[in-house]
């Protein structure tokens, strides 16, 4: 190794003596991969089924919306490659990508943090109620993120005119002298998306950190006790979190897939466009160039940044979560 | 004789700890917060649970509390005409009632059969071999975790079209089956397998496909069910109405949507059925998750993605 390294340091080409080792080496490697593979064929065997159809509705859509970024494509003509162009065209000619872009980092920076913090915290609670009751708290917490388009039952509740759930109720105790718009006027749209995302938001994370919760060993806590803990909070931070990291992790992925795909519940709620486009999201967006204008390279570099945009969040949080207790 | 053995000891081991968990009270719990932890679970409680109630609610009331003003939460005067209704609706529709269900359940069975039995094949291989490029799949699993199927359904249905899948039941089956949550919880609850049963099996002469139908499958049937629970609503929330527009080979999600209008141009004059479709499409991944609670909680213990 190190005199490798020093070859390249002095600045000079490798030795063809030390360029054959490494490439003896390299050969080696690879000849060892190949026995290993052999070795390992019935494995190969065993994964092929679900790879095919991963690689075919998974991955693949990632990366045919990567390649089309490049190109002007719609659908009836061939794609033609065009550089950079439909980024440019994002940040410097679309208003209204800026502006869902801007909702977007909104609802995900709030509803993100705050909706995965609140599913650790709540889990943590019900982790310290008696057992049956857990199972019951459990389910009417995790209730509204498995009942699908149940959350449509939120427009008859912010219902803009007397009519709407809320604006009675408000008129009645007198806090409101007139019905409010709550989906439709801009001032409220955003504040209400927050909400009902943030009543769908404790996913699969949530699952997770209960079940995490409940596998910690009791005899970390009991020595914790010896050591001089001295309250739940203590408990909480140099125990429980250090020890539920991968837990953590997943919580974290869930909730970033959550809060940056935010958009059948604005275009449900709010209407699409909704007006100003006050809550118009990327996904919006997407679905618009995608499944309205049909302009499909376009519609894919705004997937791109989607996607590198999650990658990203999900790099930065999990450096983030391995710091934990430390 | 040999798997009741290895059964006794996966079972028995959760259930010790599930008995003595919490049953002694730690000294270092103050009653302040106790107090605090049950007044924000009641707290958030109300709030989690206030538009199910809402909607429970709705579905019972009769047809002059629906429009009442001021309007009131709870019903007065419980009614299940709005059930009977729904039910008279769906047996008077074009396309029978029967084959809504039927083309539901076949989609759904299928669709999660072929899901379970091809990701627990992959996962069992990722599980308990390192082979090349396996530490590569998995994290490339990991990573596809977070892309919802809102951002993929544009090249999606490129594929689909290309494939010439579009308008049958393959565009949403098939698709299915490669659901990343379902392989990565496989492939965590296979990892607390122990690795000795495996060798024990291979040393009495067992081969791959033997171990893993006869040993690892049984030993995972809580990921099973996990996996089933999360498909099955997957597809039951998955209207698929662009894939699939034949109305004989829609879905009864779909079609009981229809009764209730988009939110925007809600149907007035059905206002009571659409209430009672409300409630019926909660009440069923509600009851599953129910039934399989304890299975799913007992999966998503190693659901910890390690860095």
């Amino acid at each position: 190794m190190t005199a490798e390294n020093n070859v390249y340091r002095d600045g000079a080409p490798p030795q063809p003596g030390k360029f054959g080792r490494y490439l003896t080496k390299k050969k080696a490697a690879g000849a060892y991969m190949w026995h290993s593979m052999k070795q390992h064929k019935v494995l190969y065997l065993f994964m092929l089924p679900f790879a095919l159809v991963f690689g075919m509705f998974v991955l693949a859509p990632v990366g045919i919306s990567i390649f089309y970024s490049f190109t002007y494509f719609n659908v009836l003509e061939p794609a033609r490659f065009i550089g950079f162009q439909n980024y440019l065209n994002l940040f410097l000619a679309d208003d209204i990508f800026l502006i869902a872009l801007r909702n977007t980092l909104i609802l995900a920076l709030v509803t993100g943090p705050i909706g995965y913090i609140c599913a650790f915290l709540f889990a943590w609670f019900i982790n310290e109620l008696p057992r049956y009751v857990r199972a019951f708290v459990t389910l009417v917490f995790y209730a509204p993120t498995i009942s699908g388009a149940a959350f449509l039952v939120w427009a008859l509740i912010f219902t803009g005119d007397e009519m709407g759930y809320l604006n009675a109720m408000l008129i009645r105790f007198g806090i409101l002298q007139e019905p409010r718009l709550w989906l439709t006027n801009p001032d409220f749209m955003m504040p209400v998306i927050i909400i009902v995302v943030l009543w769908m938001s404790l996913g699969a994370g949530f699952l997770a950190f209960i079940a995490g919760l409940s596998t910690i060993d009791e005899t970390l806590y009991e020595a914790g006790l010896m050591d001089g803990v001295k309250n739940r909070w203590q408990e909480l931070w140099y125990i429980t979190l250090p020890n539920m990291q991968g837990m953590l992790m997943f919580g974290a992925v869930m909730a970033i897939m959550a809060s940056f795909a935010v958009g059948q519940v604005t275009q449900d709620l709010a209407g699409f466009p909704s007006t100003d486009y006050a809550v118009h999201t990327v996904v919006n967006h997407l679905v618009d160039y995608g499944a309205i204008r049909f302009e499909m390279g376009y519609a894919s570099a705004i997937a791109t940044i989607l996607f590198l945009a999650m990658i990203w969040t999900k790099v930065l949080v999990g450096k983030f979560i391995m710091r934990i207790g430390r | 004789m040999e798997t009741v053995i290895i059964n006794k000891v996966r079972v028995e081991k959760p259930k010790k700890r599930k008995n003595s968990t919490r049953q002694v009270r730690r000294p270092n719990r103050s009653m302040s917060g106790d107090i605090f932890i049950i007044f924000i679970l009641c707290l958030f409680g109300a709030f989690f649970a206030f538009p199910l109630v809402f909607a429970i609610n709705h579905a019972f009331k009769p047809l002059n509390e629906l429009f009442m003003f001021p309007p009131r939460l709870f019903v007065i005067n419980p009614t299940t005409n709005n059930l009977q209704d729904l039910f008279i609706l769906m047996s008077r529709s074009w396309v029978t009632f029967s084959r809504y269900i039927f083309n539901t359940v076949f989609i759904t069975f299928t669709g999660t059969l072929g899901h379970l039995v091809v990701a627990s094949m992959g996962a069992y291989a990722v599980s308990k071999y390192t082979f090349p490029g396996s530490k590569f799949f998995f994290n490339l699993v990991i990573t596809t975790l977070m892309f919802s199927g809102f951002v993929t359904a544009i090249p999606n249905f490129l594929i689909l079209a290309r494939l010439g899948w579009i308008d049958t039941y393959f565009a949403v089956i098939i698709p299915a089956f490669a659901f990343p949550m379902g392989f990565f919880l496989m492939k965590q609850f296979i990892d607390t397998v122990p690795q000795s049963l495996i060798e024990s099996a291979k040393i009495d002469g067992a081969g791959e496909w033997r171990i893993y139908a006869r040993i690892v499958m049984p030993l995972v049937k809580p990921a099973w069910l996990t996996g089933m629970i999360f498909s099955v609503q997957a597809l039951w929330n998955n209207p698929h109405a662009n894939l699939i527009y034949t109305e004989q080979l829609k879905t009864l999600p779909f079609a009981l949507q229809q009764i209730v209008g988009s939110p925007h141009t809600p149907n007035i004059a059905r206002a009571g059925v659409g209430a009672a479709v409300t409630m019926v499409m909660m009440i069923v991944p509600i009851t599953l998750f129910i039934i399989a609670q304890s299975n799913i909680l007992r999966t998503m213990a190693n659901s910890g993605i390690k860095e």
